[in-house]
């Protein structure tokens, strides 16, 4: 297994006086896709947003513990939020392209961090972070044309492409297919196949079929609490605990 | 099933008679409106137009002083009136009794001077000779061939005699007395008489008032709005300084406006000593009184912008400040501008303050600067409204028909912007 990209300790997060994480321990392997599962308001979108410092825009939002990310904390007070969301990007659970152009969504990111010194390479970055996504021959065309034309499937990896471009490390997906029907799911399913060997994936699902397929580690969250963690095929077919097998088989959630 | 198909045949009688309420409600207000404004155009469209009468000018050189250097041409103003007032007596060489040849010149505006000298001016070979020439009709000549000042009227109570009358009708047996558009009503600033008084003073202290608002009240109005809707935070549950902003807002957006005009007076005039009467003041007031107005406004169209556009650009690594400047702000200005100009609006149908800064003097001259003495449009028709003479009630309907097409102008504007700036999502 590869090292460890992310590991989070003792990780709490409180909205005003109610607690949302308890305690969370978890280790996130580099280059492979790490599903979070569990029922609705178990803490797994809460934990998610705590590895980009999404919470700290939420107004009462209050986060403790460390998450070290290569090793280093990001909740240290030092710690540049902005330079952060460079190297970890975010896709979120609604396609939420930019009311811009297609070559502006993804050029956008790009251009505030300085990364392109010219047009051309703007141009050859756009271009290839499109391919990435497998996008690029569907709107090579129309890359003028808004972003938010494209059909639902085609603005997520949109949004996708547009986080590749700022070349993170780490990519999380907060229920990125949530929106989508069957045949774009697949798409975007693939899509997350082909980048984990080049980023390290984690995403929260609903849908544990998604996450049997996608996933090489699963950890089930509850209550705020992580149940269970460990290898995809584990925890889906000889979970240890009997709150997991219980949700994996559809008891609840 | 049979009380169920009564119950369902009431509420349906119900809507049907709840739309009819509605159709009534609409009907009326149009009612009202279309009698409004069918009574301004039916009072202000004449105020449009003016009498002139021809008479027969002598530019007789004995009448002009001059000194032996000086060119008629050169001559003042004055003069030319003058000239004016003396061939409109030859014309009647049979009235010879001096009041009566003061009412014969009463027939034609005090202010025609400049258009004799004009006529002579584009041609000196004139001076010696009689030409013919269309002058001003004083207000009140105007009236009686507009049909406000009636001969069944006794002589004693109208401002015309029957002398005069005669003049008048022989005038226009004649062929000497035409109807030609009321110019004067937008090169001219105010004046004492009507056929002389202008709008265009007014339009343009309008214009400089306005400027000196927007720019101060756009600017502040929309960095108090970011601020507060993108970065100050609140404690959820808690009374904080913001609560206490807010309340104060929406408080000022409902204080009469006449309280801003005292405001004005007591800090920028009386502490700050700044020029009474100027656009510098008029402006600074009135942005006082609308910025309420654009913090609101400006704060609905930043929190209608989807959540989901903040986080995506966070998410990127835009900092607070790029995601303002960089999405946020750009998706609200077609709500932003549609605000500003309502507010606008607001202010430039505002009279009651502008009357505490003393805007509400009679200004002759049209201001050249943001400190020069001026008024504006709605205080304009309110001092044409106040004036005694008769022939100023139909230049201050004229006043508000243009007042309001400036207005329904804007609002147009404003909708404009609206569809032409929205952002589909």
């Amino acid at each position: 297994m590869n090292a460890n990209k992310i590991t989070a300790h003792a990780v709490k997060v409180f909205y005003g006086s109610k607690q949302a994480l308890f305690d969370v321990d978890l280790d996130i392997p580099a280059n492979s896709v790490t599903a979070l599962i569990g029922p609705s308001g178990c803490g797994k979108s809460t934990f998610l947003r705590c590895i980009n410092r999404m919470n700290d825009t939420i107004e009462g939002a209050r986060v403790m513990g460390d998450i070290l990310v290569d090793g280093k904390n990001i909740n240290s007070p030092q710690q540049d939020v902005v330079q952060l969301r460079s190297w970890i990007g975010m896709v979120f659970q609604k396609p939420n392209p930019f009311p811009k152009s297609i070559y502006d969504n993804v050029a956008y990111g790009p251009k505030i961090h300085g990364m392109v010194s010219s047009k051309s390479e703007m141009d050859a970055l756009v271009e290839s972070s499109l391919k990435k996504a497998g996008l690029f021959e569907e709107v090579k065309d129309r890359l003028l044309e808004p972003g938010t034309s494209l059909s639902g499937g085609q603005q997520q990896r949109l949004c996708i492409a547009r986080t590749i471009a700022v070349n993170p490390e780490i990519i999380l997906m907060d229920e990125p297919c949530s929106a989508l029907d069957p045949i774009a799911t697949a798409r975007i399913e693939e899509l997350i196949n082909d980048l984990k060997d080049n980023f390290t994936i984690v995403i929260v699902t609903h849908s544990m079929q998604q996450a049997a397929r996608v996933s090489q580690k699963t950890s089930f969250f509850h209550m705020g609490k992580v149940i269970e963690s460990g290898d995809t095929k584990q925890i889906f077919t000889a979970p240890k605990h009997q709150q997991t097998q219980d949700y994996i088989t559809g008891r609840y959630g | 099933m049979t009380d169920n198909i009564a119950f369902y045949r009431k509420r349906k009688a119900a809507e049907k008679r709840f739309h009819l309420y509605g159709k009534i409600a609409m009907g009326l207000a149009l009612f009202i409106l279309v009698f409004i404004l069918g009574n301004l155009a039916g009072q202000g469209v004449p105020g449009f137009f003016q009498t002139h009468i021809k008479i027969p000018i002598t530019f007789d050189t004995k009448k002009f002083n001059l000194q032996p250097d000086q060119s008629p041409v050169d001559a003042p103003t004055s003069s030319f009136q003058s000239i004016a007032q003396s061939s409109l007596k030859a014309a009647y060489p049979n009235v010879v009794e001096r009041n009566d040849q003061k009412r014969l010149i009463a027939l034609i505006s005090a202010n025609n001077g400049n258009t004799v000298k004009a006529t002579l001016s584009a041609d000196p070979s004139l001076l010696g000779k009689t030409t013919d020439i269309w002058l001003l009709a004083a207000s009140n000549s105007d009236l009686y061939f507009k049909g406000k000042i009636s001969k069944e009227t006794p002589e004693a109570d109208r401002a015309l005699s029957d002398q005069q009358l005669k003049w008048l009708d022989d005038l226009k047996e004649k062929g000497a007395v035409k109807t030609a558009f009321n110019t004067n009503l937008f090169t001219h600033g105010d004046s004492r008489t009507p056929e002389n008084a202008g709008f265009l003073g007014a339009i343009i202290g309008s214009l400089l008032t306005m400027i000196v608002c927007l720019s101060i009240v756009f600017p502040i109005g929309v960095a108090t709005a970011v601020y507060l809707e993108e970065f100050a935070r609140k404690k959820p549950g808690k009374f904080s300084w913001i609560d206490l902003i807010e309340v104060n807002i929406n408080n000022l957006a409902a204080v009469p406006s006449i309280v801003f005009g005292l405001l004005g007076l007591a800090v920028y005039i009386n502490v700050f000593g700044l020029p009474r009467s100027a656009p510098l003041v008029g402006g600074m007031t009135l942005a006082m009184m609308i910025l309420p107005v654009i913090i609101i406004t400006t704060r609905v169209s930043i929190a209608a912008i989807p959540p989901a556009i903040r986080d995506a650009a966070r998410g990127l690594g835009a900092s607070p400040v790029q995601v303002v400047w960089h999405h946020v702000l750009p998706l609200a200005m077609p709500g932003i501008m549609t605000g500003t100009i309502l507010g606008v609006a607001r202010a430039l149908g505002e009279t009651a303050p502008l009357i505490m800064i003393g805007m509400v003097a009679f200004v002759a001259d049209i201001p050249t600067s943001f400190t020069d003495s001026a008024t504006v449009m709605p205080v304009q028709v309110y001092l044409w409204a106040s004036s005694p003479e008769a022939g100023f009630a139909e230049i201050t309907a004229a006043g508000i028909l243009i007042l309001l097409v400036i207005l329904l102008a804007l609002n147009a504007l404003a909708i404009f912007l609206r569809k032409h700036f929205e952002v589909r999502w």
